[in-house]
């Protein structure tokens, strides 16, 4: 993956303060189309301040950001979009009472005359969510009538709409159940096969190693550590991650295989493959 | 519902075929009954009832006469509920729209009357001065941030003391009887040839917008609703019109105001559902930060639905003045207001916001309009009348909230 490609995005030495706080300091971060990039770091580690600064809500002090091999600025959220870069926030902005259909199209409604076209939008919607082999039971059900990893597809179709070349996906799978976990995790292999640039933040390591190809991790700020997904072990990220070798997750992992290899061989495999 | 991983893919097309037979059709519908999406059959229940129970107490009731009194009474009523079912719409509340129709019918008999204007020009600045009050109202609540519930309750207040100057020391002024106001609100009704051609084309069109929609959906080889259905809707709807206009003409006939009125709902009812800005008004009552962030300009979308709702008000306000041939201190006061709400409850649209039924407000204003016009037929005192209307108004509400509660916990 990249190698001597250009990449799609490239952000560099990006700085932001609000007041005291240095958030970010000369953060680096490239996105290349057809990859997935994994954005973790601890709480307070800069990921929501680097999301913003990328989707544009609140853009950086310092820094250069060339998207598709041109410097730009990234001012405002339109801006962005402009672009083609599309955010997924957390809490997702659907409107419960409309259907997905709606809701796809919501602020960017097709006309026909002085109402709206139905049935086009209808089509699109079908077409759209086919492609993406996404399991939704009725395009005409109300959003609130889907499960939370259905609705999740929803607002990742939606952003699709725009026609980006990055997406951004913030914590996607955080209050998801195994399986609809599974099925976000598929529609991300799905947007990496259409050739878009995809941002994943996530806190969690094995959403991380099931789809990223490359992490970038954050720590009070920094880039502390770039690692391809394939040549990089759990604790090397974590410790990249605390800032330390020595740290509680290394500690318990230790301490759980001291024991197991004490008394039970079976055990220590299962550590050895978690 | 279905498993997410496990179960069915978005439906593939299926071309133009048949997709339920009548019987299954009928299942669906009572899927969605005990999902708790009752549809508007509680309405039509109720209005049958009222009608029954008012019927066996009075038999002139259904009398031609009095239902062609009951459509001139009930029309001043739905144009004022489908204004402020728009602002319900939103998950918002105008207490206003009573003082508001009040000021409006003051305005006209005083430009009128008093000042000679032009019957137009007197009935398009009280409907102006509508727009205005809308206006401020909704820019105060949009802009400031004040809650519309206590913005409007002070319009309440002041809008009434503004009509109360506006009278001036004369209290009541009366339109001229022969006058051209008088004549458009009382004695104006549709040809019996000319309603009886609506009340035929009207259902025709219906046939028509159906078939062609279903074509189209054909063509993009989306599902489409069998056949049988709009022809079967088209059907019950002419015999049913054609009824009510042979009924109505063995009195009057259809007054105008009362067609007028179901236009008005009529078109909001499309400008709601069927149009870019209806979309956002459902949105912003859905979810206010989604409509933010999808780029609708909802402080737009707030001040112009307040406005909306005041103008309509003020419509209301001077055909209730037509009709009654007088505006007074008491005009648009007592239950103008709780009637109006109570319609737009009743027929169907949440005081959460976000969600109405089609013909809201025409249905409700027939149920409130129904039990005013009974109640007056038994010539009761105004404690019954008072009693029995908040009663209504209650029961709707309590509906709205246990339908609500029910669709939280069916997701829906």
């Amino acid at each position: 993956m990249g190698g001597a490609r250009e990449p799609i995005l490239s952000m560099r030495g990006i700085s932001k303060r609000f007041g005291a706080v240095q958030a970010l300091s000369e953060v680096d971060l490239d996105v290349y189309a057809g990859e997935v990039v994994a954005l973790v770091g601890d709480n307070g580690a800069g990921k929501s301040t680097l999301v913003k600064a990328i989707c544009g809500v609140s853009p950086p002090d310092t820094g250069i950001v060339t998207f598709a091999g041109r410097q730009v600025r990234v001012d405002s959220p339109h801006a962005a979009q402009e672009l083609g870069i599309a955010t997924v926030f957390q809490d997702l902005a659907l409107c419960d009472n409309l259907d997905v259909v709606n809701n796809l199209f919501l602020g960017r409604e097709l006309r026909r005359g002085a109402s709206l076209d139905e049935v086009e939008m209808e089509r699109r919607s079908g077409k759209l969510l086919r492609e993406l082999a996404a399991r939704i039971p009725s395009v005409r059900l109300p959003v609130a009538a889907l499960s939370g990893g259905q609705r999740q597809t929803v607002a990742i179709s939606r952003s699709l709409l725009g026609d980006p070349k990055v997406v951004l996906l913030d914590e996607p799978t955080a209050a998801l159940g195994v399986a609809q976990t599974a099925q976000v995790l598929n529609l991300i292999e799905r947007l990496r096969d259409r050739g878009l640039g995809v941002v994943l933040i996530s806190h969690n390591m094995v959403d991380v190693r099931a789809v990223a190809d490359r992490v970038v991790v954050l720590r009070l700020g920094r880039t502390n550590g770039e690692f391809r997904i394939h040549e990089v072990t759990n604790e090397q990220i974590i410790a990249a991650i605390t800032g330390a070798t020595q740290n509680v997750v290394s500690e318990r992992v230790a301490r759980l295989r001291e024991q197991s290899a004490g008394d039970d061989p079976l055990a220590a495999g299962s550590a050895e493959g978690a | 519902m279905t498993d997410p991983v496990t179960g069915p893919a978005v439906p593939p097309p299926t071309p133009a075929t048949e997709l339920s037979s009548p019987k299954e059709a009928v299942g669906g519908w009572l899927q969605t009954l005990r999902t708790g999406d009752i549809g508007s059959l509680p309405i039509i229940i109720g209005l049958i009832l009222i009608v029954i129970v008012f019927q066996s107490l009075n038999p002139t009731f259904l009398n031609a006469f009095n239902l062609v009194n009951l459509c001139l009474q009930i029309a001043a009523l739905g144009i004022m509920a489908t204004g402020i079912t728009l602002v319900l719409m939103l998950g918002e509340i105008d207490l206003s729209i009573g003082s508001v129709s009040g000021l409006a019918a003051a305005v006209l008999l005083v430009t009128h009357v008093n000042h000679g204007y032009a019957p137009l020009l007197a009935v398009l600045v009280a409907v102006l001065v509508g727009t205005l009050v809308g206006t401020i109202q909704g820019s105060i609540f949009a802009k400031i941030g004040v809650p519309s519930f206590i913005v409007t309750l002070a319009g309440l207040l002041i809008w009434q003391g503004v009509q109360l100057r506006v009278l001036g020391e004369q209290g009541t002024i009366n339109l001229p009887p022969t006058g051209t106001l008088v004549r458009w609100a009382q004695f104006s009704f549709v040809p019996q040839w000319l309603a009886i051609t609506l009340a035929a084309l009207a259902p025709l069109l219906y046939l028509l917008l159906s078939l062609l929609t279903r074509r189209r959906r054909a063509a993009a080889e989306l599902p489409v609703t069998p056949l049988w259905l709009p022809i079967a809707v088209a059907v019950i709807l002419l015999v049913l019109l054609q009824l009510v206009v042979a009924k109505l003409h063995l009195d009057r006939g259809v007054p105008w105001t009362f067609v007028f009125m179901v236009l008005v709902v009529v078109f909001f009812d499309w400008l709601l559902r069927r149009t870019a800005y209806g979309r956002k008004i459902f949105a912003v009552g859905g979810n206010i930060e989604a409509a933010r962030r999808s780029g609708i300009n909802v402080d737009a979308i707030r001040i112009s639905v307040f406005a909306l709702c005041s103008t309509l008000a003020a419509v209301s306000g001077v055909v209730a003045a037509m009709r009654l041939g007088f505006a007074n201190q008491q005009s648009g006061s007592g239950e103008t207001l709780i009637n109006a709400i109570a319609a737009a409850v009743i027929g169907g649209t949440s005081l959460f916001g976000g969600r109405t039924r089609r013909y809201a407000p025409l249905l409700g204003a027939l149920v409130i309009g129904a039990i005013a016009n009974g109640l007056e037929l038994l010539s009761l005192s105004s404690d019954v009348r008072l009693i029995v209307t908040g009663t209504v108004l209650l029961a709707a509400v309590v509906i709205d909230a246990l339908v609500q509660r029910s669709r939280t916990s069916h997701g829906r």
